[in-house]
């Protein structure tokens, strides 16, 4: 069921146009342009250091000066500070996943306020993620690798945002977990959640992907439909090498 | 070294207090310095000159709109919160990117500033300010006679204290501040008003000053030189316990005013530098002070 959207709101839930974006003096991003509808689930592909994460952390304005547009639910970002943009209803996991060393698995996952109706309630997540239940008053660092990115992505499940970012969420981890993570990402996106992923892992990112773009040096160099995956495989072999 | 038969027990007693009541200010002080310095990372040198200004509000107060202790301890506190916010706001907010040192500077000119408005208002000599009503006279223990007034800055201070450490380590506002002070970006990224939690942390730490100052008013002499006198001793205690820990800046605050104290009355010649020995030592075994972590 799309509880998540109303009938009048536009088709692109984010969309980016021209984006440049600097670490200070050094120019990062050349002009990507790429699009995530309602309800998508788009994958960023590419080699290391092409841009991948650069754009996760450009559209949440945590790079230098940016320019270009970024529309989020049809409202411009790319003057706003990074909480007003979070407060739109951005979720965000990180590619180093973030956990605070100083707060409990608990305190955690409470930490990000509500941005948007919808979300999860606690007992949903521990349902969704019953280590995080058993782990809940230890301190965030203590817990697993596989643990510690659950609960990455269960507290933007909570805090009801609409949009997630998911840097490199299959990173490191355990098969048995990756595959964990995979049926995760299909409830979500079962459930209506627009998804922006980030991924090195094709064979993960693939039976997500509605669509998939590959980035390097900072621009879009292709897209790809998840129907198209067969057709393209020159393509897929010459930026990715798989 | 004498062994303690050779101190009457009201002597020592009465040092140990004093201990006590020097210990709750140095960790009243040394809370709000860590508090600012975990958030903002900025070494708030005008600490000393923001006390002294708490206490210069509570005898303004009382000498032009005859408003007593007691509204002082609540007011000055206010005041100082909105002072500190003024200062943040203009000042320190454009220092947070740069090297430690510029926002030492900075505050040390401010503390110079401040204390020389105040001298060349009212001079070096002190203010006097007279204990409250309520709080004259002493309870007799039977072994010693007991201040009022030294055992109620003793209470007060632990109370504040332990409010304070409660809010950070059992609350909301709390996690996001320890959040905040951890991973400023990736809090900010959740929707946390970040500069704001910083502006409001740093009117906080001014505030527990303007408390502290207060407090020490009928205590001793309102003086602009009151704070440099003491954020110097505030500074070793802060270097000795490490900002990693809220308790651990209560307790080393608190032992270390003890200390003195009953150096006082052991050793006298050693009383105004065992702080600064004690720093040295831990500086050499354990640089990140005795509750600290790594930074």
């Amino acid at each position: 069921m799309n509880s998540l959207h109303s009938i009048n709101a536009p088709l692109e839930y984010l969309q980016i146009r021209g984006l440049h974006a600097f670490y200070g003096e050094s120019h990062v991003l050349h002009g990507i342009d790429l699009q995530v509808n309602r309800g998508e689930c788009v994958s960023l592909l590419g080699r290391n250091g092409a841009g991948r994460t650069t754009t996760l952390r450009a559209i949440l304005g945590l790079t230098g000066k940016r320019t270009g547009s970024i529309m989020v639910n049809g409202r411009e970002t790319i003057t706003m500070p990074t909480h007003r943009i979070a407060q739109l209803g951005v979720g965000y996991c990180p590619e180093e996943r973030g956990i605070y060393a100083s707060l409990s698995c608990e305190e955690n996952l409470l930490l990000p306020p509500q941005v948007g109706s919808g979300g999860m309630s606690l007992a949903e997540i521990y349902a969704m993620f019953p280590n995080l239940a058993e782990r809940r008053d230890s301190q965030g660092t203590r817990l697993s690798g596989g643990e510690q990115q659950m609960l990455a992505l269960a507290r933007i499940l909570r805090s009801g945002a609409h949009l997630l970012l998911l840097d490199e969420i299959s990173e490191g981890l355990a098969p048995v977990i990756v595959q964990k993570l995979g049926t995760v990402i299909s409830q979500l996106k079962a459930r209506g959640f627009t998804i922006l992923l980030v991924e090195q892992n094709f064979r993960f990112a693939a039976p997500l992907a509605d669509r998939m773009y590959i980035v390097e040096n900072g621009q879009i160099a292709a897209e790809i439909a998840q129907g198209e995956i067969e057709t393209k495989q020159d393509l897929l072999q010459e930026y990715l090498g798989v | 070294m004498n062994e303690i038969f050779g101190i009457p027990i009201q002597a020592l007693m009465g040092q140990l207090m004093l201990g006590l009541v020097n210990g709750a200010f140095y960790a009243m002080l040394s809370l709000g310095l860590a508090v600012i310095f975990g958030m903002l990372n900025i070494i708030n040198f005008a600490h000393g000159a923001l006390y002294m200004m708490g206490a210069f509000l509570a005898w303004l107060g009382l000498t032009y709109l005859d408003l007593g202790y007691w509204q002082s301890l609540l007011l000055a506190p206010l005041c100082m919160a909105c002072f500190g916010v003024l200062i943040e706001r203009c000042m320190l907010q454009w220092l947070y990117k740069l090297d430690h040192l510029y926002g030492l500077l900075l505050t040390f000119g401010l503390a110079l500033v401040l204390e020389g408005l105040f001298t060349n208002q009212f001079g070096v000599s002190g203010q006097p300010y007279s204990i409250p009503d309520e709080l004259t006279g002493a309870f007799n223990l039977g072994f010693m006679l007991l201040p009022k007034y030294r055992a109620w800055v003793i209470v007060a201070s632990l109370v504040v204290c332990f409010a304070t450490w409660f809010m950070i380590e059992k609350t909301r506002l709390g996690a996001n501040l320890r959040a905040a002070t951890e991973n400023p970006q990736l809090t900010q990224a959740f929707g946390i008003n970040v500069p704001l939690m910083v502006m409001l942390t740093y009117g906080f730490g001014c505030a527990l000053a303007g408390f502290a100052g207060v407090l020490a008013a009928p205590a001793i002499q309102v003086s602009p030189l009151m704070g440099s006198n003491l954020i110097i001793v505030v500074f070793a205690v802060v270097v000795i316990g490490g900002m990693g820990s809220i308790l651990g800046s209560i307790l080393t605050g608190l032992g270390l005013g003890v200390i003195e104290g009953l150096t006082k009355v052991f050793y006298p010649e050693a009383s105004s530098t065992v702080v600064f020995i004690i720093m040295a030592i831990i500086l050499m075994i354990r640089p990140a002070g005795l509750f600290g972590k790594e930074k």
